[in-house]
């Protein structure tokens, strides 16, 4: 121990502040410095598209810092309440109408009318729909997600269906034939431990819009929804899918071994798929556009990340240079390679690499039937809920009309503020 | 005069330091607890309501929160017990005579404590591995089938105790082996000249004298065990079915996920309270115990 504890103290704080004046420095005359938040994986592979950028525009310096995934979210927002966010960044596009209420992010509708790169007609439109609220723009799509079906083509075969259900019906009939194959195991896998998409999916594909009243009040007891959960529940009660989701350690050793054939993902699937499944598994897997309830494309989930620019950013003009760079078709593509994210911009999919592509082809089918989950800032915890509510569901401890008035109860909860910031003051 | 000037320059900074960072905050945290600030009062402070005791009303009825609770009393009525059994056990083989290369043994057991639990946390998730974690593969050596310990519901809290209590012991065994040092060896001496045996002495000389000490561990591990956090944030994220969900990684995820500050500050005292009430309750055995 030191004897002089204070005067050590007092020394390690000037150090401290010394140190934050040095960090701030003077900025390289005439230079903008802007700083760009991107997430994951995205974030180590932005990095090599940034020179291609300062060659352009010698005159800005791109500082990109990579957040993790899974404290993304937290971090965003203790960076708002601290007065500390960056002038842009990635944001997974459910987000949006969160950072929007806190007044964080710009309205981008006027960038977008003066630029020649990015516009509407360019993008899949449930996409570009997921970052318009009030008819302003707030965020432009970066790279895209959605859910398709990933099935077993040798395992479809053997039950003697020929190509993925295009249907409900279809999909049912075709789940009841792989039972009578392949007894021991189950048609179809729902990680209802850990996802909330498949079953509201399938609400959405029902025509369920989830909450109602101006997004004040859960609508999932609710006609539609009520019918898009019985058929949810169909694949239960009939064992063609396993309820014990907490038993399957690996999806991919469980896909392998034929566990199950059908599989509700998204687009990174493809590369777990191909680095993971053994070689003697390779073709004999294929994506299929989701079924509907009545035939045709059903609507999936209008997912990906957009870019966003923040309302403090003291560099708006230099935010939007960067976001009209990696916007660009060239730029969209060679993200594409660098990540295997699949690009927001449509033309980009003409290029060989994807147009060649088996695998995604049905994504960008899928992609013309996308829509966004509501967009209010509780969507988030509003979609755990229906995740336990449907997971309870399946286990039987409600029925489906107590488990969904349930949920409708707890989800009415959460939006109680909502209901008091529009009728109530 | 003079003496109250230089007190006053003497604990001031202290107690300035204290003030700002400890008695401003706490008091802001009560006052939070009852409002309903979130995500729209972040954004416009004029949307926070004084909501009075509702969230405390609404964490009292939030199956969640009991869930939680239930799980951190067994990590801290499993997981503590363990721990300072496991301390006392290595501090006795240790102080033993003999032990030899006691230093060696007394840093390897300490060096858990002072590892980042992080490192910790990706080393252990190899050894939960289900299938190719080392510890499945000694299970298998004997005959047993190994489980997924971290993605069974059931598996996943013994295996964030087994793993804390690996992390932890070296802090209350070093606590321990200063306790037996404390203990004069003359009282060794006369009991074996009286002929008392290896147990005997251990039961009648060691563990009473011992008994400031474990109280004293017991108390902090109590404390220390109640805010569960990071072993399953780090390693489960409270799963699998909110299996490792803890109070503090609840009011974590309202707090800070959500943005639900008002309820996340209500949960935090009311998990004050109750660290208060096991506290009271262990001070009073000790004061039976000397009485």
């Amino acid at each position: 121990m030191s004897p002089h504890p204070g005067a050590r103290s007092i020394a390690f704080s000037a150090a401290l502040l010394l140190a934050a004046f040095a960090g701030c420095g003077a900025p390289e005359s005439g230079k903008t410095h802007i700083t760009f938040w991107a997430l994951g994986a995205e974030g180590e592979h932005v990095a090599k598209l940034i020179p291609g950028f300062t060659e352009r525009h010698p005159d800005i310096d791109v500082r990109v810092q990579i957040i993790p995934w899974n404290a993304a979210h937290e971090k965003l927002l203790t960076a708002f309440a601290g007065g500390s966010l960056p002038d842009m960044c990635q944001l997974g596009n459910t987000w949006i109408p969160e950072f929007r209420t806190l007044n964080a992010i710009d309205n981008l509708s006027p960038w977008v009318a003066r630029s020649s790169t990015v516009h509407d007609s360019s993008y899949f439109p449930g996409i570009w729909d997921t970052n318009v609220m009030d008819s302003l723009l707030y965020g432009v799509p970066w790279y895209v997600d959605t859910r398709v079906l990933f099935y077993r083509t040798d395992l479809l075969a053997a039950s003697g269906v020929s190509s993925p259900p295009r249907s409900w019906e279809e999909w049912f009939d075709c789940s009841a034939r792989m039972k009578k194959r392949y007894p021991e195991s189950y048609a179809n896998f729902f990680s209802t431990n850990n996802e909330w998409a498949p079953p509201v999916i399938m609400g959405l594909q029902e025509g369920s819009r989830l909450l109602k009243e101006n997004n004040t009040l859960g609508d999932f007891s609710g006609p539609e929804f009520t019918s898009a959960m019985r058929a949810f529940t169909t694949f239960f009660k009939n064992e063609w899918a396993p309820v014990k989701t907490a038993q399957i350690v690996s999806v991919y050793q469980a896909f392998a071994e034929g566990y199950f054939a059908m599989y509700i993902t998204g687009p990174w699937y493809i590369g777990e798929f191909k680095n993971r499944l053994p070689d003697s598994l390779q073709g004999k897997w294929m994506t299929a556009p989701l079924p509907g309830p009545n035939g045709g494309i059903g609507l999936s989930l209008a997912g990906g990340s957009s870019l966003v620019m923040f309302s403090r950013s003291a560099h708006k003009e230099a935010v939007w240079q960067l976001i009209e760079y990696l916007s660009g078709p060239e730029t969209q593509l060679e993200f594409y390679r660098l990540t295997g994210d699949l690009p927001a911009r449509i033309e980009t999919w003409r290029d060989s690499s994807l147009a060649g592509n088996k695998f995604t082809a049905a994504f960008f089918e899928q992609l013309k039937h996308v829509v966004p989950t509501p967009k209010v800032p509780e969507w988030e915890q509003i979609a755990q809920k229906v995740r336990e509510y449907v997971e309870l569901i399946t286990m039987n401890q409600y029925t489906v009309d107590e488990g969904l008035r349930s949920l409708d109860r707890e989800v009415n909860v959460i939006l109680e503020k909502r209901r008091w910031l529009l009728h109530g003051r | 005069m003079a003496g109250r000037r230089a007190v006053i320059l003497f604990l001031g900074p202290a107690l300035l330091a204290i003030g700002i960072f400890f008695v401003v905050p706490v008091l802001a945290a009560f006052v939070l607890s009852f409002t309903d600030f979130d995500i729209y009062a972040l954004g416009n402070f004029d949307f926070a309501r004084f909501v009075g005791l509702k969230n405390y009303a609404q964490l009292l009825a939030d199956p969640l929160f009991w869930k939680a609770f239930r799980n951190t009393l067994e990590f801290l009525l499993i997981g503590g017990p363990l721990s300072i059994g496991v301390s006392l056990g290595a501090a006795l083989m240790i102080q033993s005579k003999l032990v030899r290369w006691k230093g060696f043994f007394r840093t390897a057991y300490f060096s858990p404590v002072v590892t980042t639990l992080v490192a910790v946390a990706v080393v252990w998730r190899f050894v939960y591995h289900p299938r190719f974690g080392i510890l499945n593969y000694l299970l298998s050596l004997v005959g047993i089938r190994g489980v997924d310990w971290l993605g069974d519901q059931h598996w996943a809290m013994p295996a964030i105790i087994l793993m804390a209590v690996w992390k932890n012991f070296g802090y209350n065994m070093v606590i321990f082996i200063a306790g037996i040092q404390n203990i004069p060896e003359e009282l060794y001496e006369a009991a074996s000249i009286d002929g008392a045996g290896r147990f005997a002495q251990f039961r009648s000389i060691t563990i009473p004298l011992l008994a400031p000490t474990t109280v004293y561990i017991s108390i902090l591990t109590m404390i220390g065990y109640f805010q569960l956090f990071a072993e399953p944030y780090v390693m489960t994220q409270g799963g699998p079915l909110n299996s490792t969900l803890s109070v503090v990684l609840l009011m974590y995820q309202q707090g800070f996920r959500w943005w639900n500050m008002g309820y996340s500050a209500a949960l935090a005292f009311v998990l004050f309270a109750f660290i208060l009430i096991g506290s009271l309750i262990q001070s009073r055995i000790q004061k039976r115990w000397e009485a």
